[in-house]
């Protein structure tokens, strides 16, 4: 328990004593952090969107309108039993004729089923099948209509009419969204790298001043933990004190720009970003882990004597 | 957790001493403190410090090791304490091949084997006081401990009065004293001195001299760098010369002067050196005498 008293005085005393060094390293994890703190919700929001959007694909199976009810309840566990299947939504002639009137409406178009003769409702039926992953949407639709005997396509049940799945609209959100997700995934690899290094620079400087310091601690013969731990100490408060400048900043951020802003942009108020007491962690976290575990690596350099 | 690694590391360090050799000993004498059985350092580049130096020092010797600037004296101080590995042969301390210790071991050496160096290698941003402490606190002292043993480290040097100052506010001779003091506040049983009175006036010198020779009479193994021939001549101890890196010169115990007490041989230094007057050192001795060396390996 002594030393580890010890070692928390001495990381101390350092960080007293070296006040440059020491304060450039906060402002390089302040800076850091800050930039952390904005594109972690931000490529939260996006990616959030992307699946979204991925979300709403799915594939349409159409019924004969003579096909009964227990066909149909069959065809529906049917569906249910694929695998990727997610979701099986039953339409109703009744519903698709609803749904149909309530876009007309929205689109304050002419209310044309109101034409329609004897009230006949020509919509068909229809099953809304949502496949877990974009990506399967094929798999699954050659599990409904797997290729006959004669390579025309023979569906699963007598009473599918037809399997649409807006092919086109699919493949072209899916190119879009993986690519969104890999440009998210690099910029995010890019940004982590980009802040590490930065920081491991700024300790690595501060330490390179003090090497003198630790060669003689070493020919008196302390060990090289009894010398890094200290190092790490002050690494750990560095982290500490910049992570926290940084969560001051975004949280005047968060409150003077973006609250106001949640309003009126559909983006930034949606669900799925995270809740800032988590990020506040999460980035406090981060910026006392890299510094002390970079202070620590960077150290092993100078303890070769 | 540090303490029981240290526990375990000492003990994996007696087990070492325990090795067949050692047991099968007939003899079983202690082995020389200091052993170099041909050893070699060429630098990188070609120059060669030490070629095929082969010498023993013995438990409790006094040693002076002589030779002009360049000789390879402080590769020789450098390769004891592995600040420097040779590039042939062995260096043996209390019988061990320290080439042999693994890495995380040579902090425990080190431990042991006081070093004054010759650019003192003073912790500038510590004070007097955490200067000397720091060697206390990497062997794990207690509190108390360290309290009792600085002060009476410094006051035997005669830094009792600058406790608090840093080593850039210190005289070339006071940083010496407190590189001095710093080397043997632990009691260790080898003490290595790198000029230890290169930057100080005949009388300081004098009195580090005689601190020196009081350690050396406790039991510790003095081994003093100096080209001070005539404070060599002085204190009749073993000389050994180097020149271009050989031995050329081995004078042992025959000059060595009868028994004497510390004062006397101060006394008897300062009257054949001609200095008069005080030496810059307290004239007694610390409150407390000096307890003598632990043992460098445990047996």
């Amino acid at each position: 328990m002594g030393r580890v008293f010890f070692f928390i005085a001495e990381g101390l005393r350092a960080l007293r004593r070296a006040g440059a060094p020491s304060a450039a390293a906060i402002v390089t994890v302040a800076v850091t952090v800050l930039l952390l703190g904005v594109l972690v919700p931000v490529l939260q929001t996006t990616s959030g969107k992307t699946e979204e959007v991925r979300d709403q694909v799915g594939l349409r199976v159409f019924l004969h309108d003579d096909a009964t009810q227990e066909e149909t309840d069959e065809l529906g566990a049917q569906l249910r039993e694929i695998q990727h299947v997610t979701q099986v939504e039953y339409v109703s002639k009744d519903q698709a004729l609803e749904i149909l009137r309530d876009r007309l409406e929205a689109e304050d178009k002419e209310d044309l089923t109101a034409q329609l003769p004897g009230s006949r409702n020509p919509l068909p039926a229809s099953f809304n099948v949502k496949p877990d992953d974009l990506d399967n949407i094929n798999t699954v639709r050659a599990a409904i209509t797997p290729p006959g005997e004669s390579g025309e396509p023979a569906p699963i049940s007598p009473i599918i009419e037809e399997v649409a799945d807006s092919r086109d609209e699919a493949d072209s959100i899916k190119s879009v969204t993986g690519a969104v997700k890999w440009f998210l995934i690099i910029i995010a690899g890019l940004l982590l790298t980009a802040s590490l290094l930065l920081v491991g620079n700024t300790i690595r400087l501060s330490i390179y001043a003090r090497r003198r310091e630790v060669e003689v601690m070493r020919l008196v013969g302390a060990t090289n933990w009894f010398i890094r731990w200290p190092f790490m100490v002050e690494g750990l408060v560095c982290g500490a004190i910049g992570g926290l400048i940084a969560i001051a900043v975004l949280f005047l951020g968060k409150e003077a720009v973006v609250d106001p802003l949640s309003d009126s942009v559909g983006l930034i108020s949606s669900g799925d970003t995270i809740a800032f007491a988590r990020l506040v962690i999460l980035l406090l976290a981060v910026a006392m882990g890299v510094s002390a575990i970079g202070s620590g690596l960077t150290l092993r350099r100078f303890l070769r004597i | 957790m540090a303490r029981e690694k240290t526990k375990t590391r000492r003990r994996g360090l007696r087990r070492a001493q325990r090795r067949p050799e050692h047991v099968t000993s007939e003899r079983r004498t202690k082995p020389p403190i200091v052993e170099l059985r041909r050893a070699t350092k060429i630098y990188p580049g070609g120059t060669v410090a030490l070629e095929r130096v082969s010498l023993r020092v013995e438990r409790g010797e006094f040693v002076f090791l002589v030779g002009p600037t360049g000789c390879g004296k402080s590769t020789l101080i450098k390769m004891l304490i592995r600040e420097l590995e040779p590039t042939e042969g062995e260096i043996l301390i209390a019988g061990r091949d320290i080439a042999t210790l693994p890495a995380e071991r040579i902090p425990y050496l080190r431990r042991r084997v006081g070093t004054v160096f010759q650019d003192f290698k003073l912790l500038p941003s510590r004070t007097v006081y955490d200067n000397v402490a720091y060697a206390l606190q990497v062997i794990g002292a207690s509190r108390a401990e360290i309290k009792r043993k600085v002060p009476d480290a410094l006051r035997l040097v005669g830094l009792a009065d600058k406790l608090s100052s840093y080593p850039d506010q210190l005289s070339g001779g006071e940083q010496q004293r407190l590189s001095v003091a710093r080397a043997f506040v632990n009691h260790p049983p080898l003490l290595l001195a790198d000029e230890p009175t290169g930057n100080l006036d005949p009388a300081t010198s004098i009195g580090i001299m005689q601190l020196l020779y009081r350690i050396n009479r406790t039991g510790t193994t003095v081994v003093v760098v100096t080209h001070d021939r005539e404070m060599v001549d002085k204190m009749r101890r073993r000389v050994i010369a180097l020149d271009r890196g050989q031995v050329v010169r081995d004078q042992a115990a025959g000059m060595y002067a009868a028994e004497e007490s510390t004062t006397e041989f101060a006394a008897r230094i300062r009257e054949e050196m001609g200095v008069e007057g005080p030496t810059g050192l307290p004239p007694s001795g610390p409150k407390r005498p000096y307890s003598g060396p632990s043992e460098l390996f445990e047996d």
